[in-house]
């Protein structure tokens, strides 16, 4: 294998275990916040310095594989793109660190019924599907499937302006949930932006492959 | 349509002033043989008038033969046979009776060695434009003085035009030969991997003459070095096997190349 080529496959594999880490933290989120388990949110907090130290792995090999080999053509659109997709699964990442604080810092039981209402678990499962369609897309060059994710983007947004009115109108019936409907509108409100962040992954992984850029177009 | 070199040669008389007006290239269908070996295999190309355009491939590609077809650098080569049209200015030059010293003042050339002649830095300078008949001495030392500054060159000679030409270094040798080449007053300058023998210092100095040469002048560069053909052209042409398989913004080149061959060239995943 050429020395370009070896390296260009490290950084591919580092990109795929920050997609994995990244997925694990937001499934251990998820369960941690609906079962208010709190050894799980430990965990994930615990994780968050794994992905940081990996977030940081990948942008020097970024760096020093732009200063030593100087890519081009599909090579400079892979680097540029695992760096910013890089930059993205960090911060997805520090969001199910925020939620997984939630479970740690308040002592307050989400009642099941204000999730079920939110629609919270089909939320957080077309996240999850969201995840693994940009891993199956990066890891096969799929563009077909990047693409899908955008239609599953839609979804979440429904969800998150759907979750406002449906927790007033839980509030207005009984006010003593106030804390934990402004706990889970809270969570709610980070999910949709880790939809938003999975769908720039997907963007960029559409412009490594074919040097397409949907970034602020609306033809998704 | 097949033009030799024996058809066009000799070509002493008529000297086509046209040249001047304009320095845009066409190329159609340009072939290329060496005896039985076709080096070049049916290119076509326009080259902009105040472009900087780089030739770049595998060794062997024909990317040289094909720059050389330009000045007619190829006459006098063994087995050389020619066809297709290349025109300067709407000008077969080929076809035509262009006097190719006429031609070779048009489109200077500068080679991958720096070539400086035993002489001194002024005669060096001063050599096409003596060449050519020029007896007025102030013209020439102020053609010389122009040529050397455009090159950048005058403030490190400029207290010794008298001394020999090979006591610069490399770097300044080159710019020395790119002088020589800019005091005649070419519209079209080729150059064959003009930096090839040279320290890194040199070869930016060279780069940075190129940019801004390119506002005055057409130029066309064969080059190894991929970064250097992003780094200073505006177009890049891809040659291999005598094809031109990828022709181009440079831009485009080397970020999203249309075919796979281009893309595997420059990645460096070749063969």
């Amino acid at each position: 294998m050429q020395n370009v080529t070896y390296h260009r496959e490290a950084l591919n594999q580092s990109g795929i275990e920050m997609l994995s880490m990244c997925k694990s933290q937001l499934q251990k989120s998820k369960e941690s916040f609906v079962n208010h388990d709190s050894d799980l949110a430990e965990e994930v907090i615990r994780n968050e310095t794994r992905v940081n130290a990996l977030d940081l792995k990948i942008e020097k090999d970024c760096e020093k594989f732009i200063a030593l080999y100087t890519p081009v053509a599909i090579d400079l659109r892979f680097v540029i793109a695992l760096l910013k997709i890089n930059s993205e699964l960090e911060r997805i990442a520090d969001h199910a660190y925020g939620i997984s604080k939630y479970v740690i810092d308040i002592d307050n039981i989400i009642p099941p019924h204000l999730l079920t209402v939110t629609q919270f678990d089909e939320m957080y499962d077309t996240i999850l599907v969201m995840m693994d369609m940009v891993t199956e897309a990066y890891e096969n060059k799929d563009v077909k499937i990047a693409r899908k994710v955008f239609k599953k983007d839609k979804i979440l947004d429904k969800i998150n302006i759907n979750s406002f009115k449906v927790l007033e109108e839980e509030i207005k019936k009984d006010n003593s949930i106030i804390t934990e409907a402004l706990i889970l509108l809270s969570v709610v409100k980070k999910m949709e932006r880790v939809g938003d962040l999975i769908k720039n992954i997907a963007e960029e992984i559409i412009f490594y492959i074919d040097a397409e850029v949907l970034k602020h177009q609306n033809k998704k | 349509m097949e033009t030799t070199i024996e058809q066009t040669l000799p070509m002493d008389k008529i000297v086509d002033k046209s040249l001047k007006k304009t320095h845009t290239i066409e190329v159609n269908d340009a072939k290329v043989w060496y005896g039985d070996f076709m080096a070049i295999k049916g290119i076509d190309m326009v080259i902009k008038p105040n472009t900087v355009t780089s030739f770049i491939g595998p060794s062997g590609c024909g990317k040289s033969t094909f720059l050389r077809l330009f000045n007619r650098m190829n006459d006098y080569v063994d087995g050389f046979k020619m066809e297709g049209k290349i025109k300067v200015n709407g000008r077969n030059i080929y076809k035509d009776k262009v006097h190719v010293e006429e031609l070779r003042k048009e489109i200077g050339m500068v080679f991958q060695k720096p070539n400086p002649f035993p002489k001194s830095i002024f005669e060096n300078v001063a050599y096409g434009l003596k060449i050519q008949g020029i007896k007025d001495k102030k013209l020439i030392n102020d053609r010389v003085e122009k040529a050397l500054k455009q090159a950048d060159l005058w403030e490190d000679v400029k207290d010794n035009l008298k001394k020999s030409a090979l006591t610069l270094s490399g770097g300044q040798q080159q710019r020395l030969c790119i002088a020589r080449t800019l005091a005649v007053e070419p519209s079209i300058i080729l150059m064959d991997e003009p930096t090839s023998a040279l320290d890194p210092i040199s070869t930016s100095k060279i780069e940075d003459l190129i940019f801004e040469l390119k506002e005055k002048y057409t130029i066309i560069i064969v080059t190894h070095n991929m970064q250097q053909a992003s780094r200073i052209s505006d177009y890049t042409a891809f040659f291999y096997l005598g094809n031109l398989i990828e022709f181009d913004k440079t831009k485009n080149i080397f970020t999203n190349p249309q075919k796979q061959q281009t893309e595997n060239y420059i990645t460096g995943r070749f063969g």
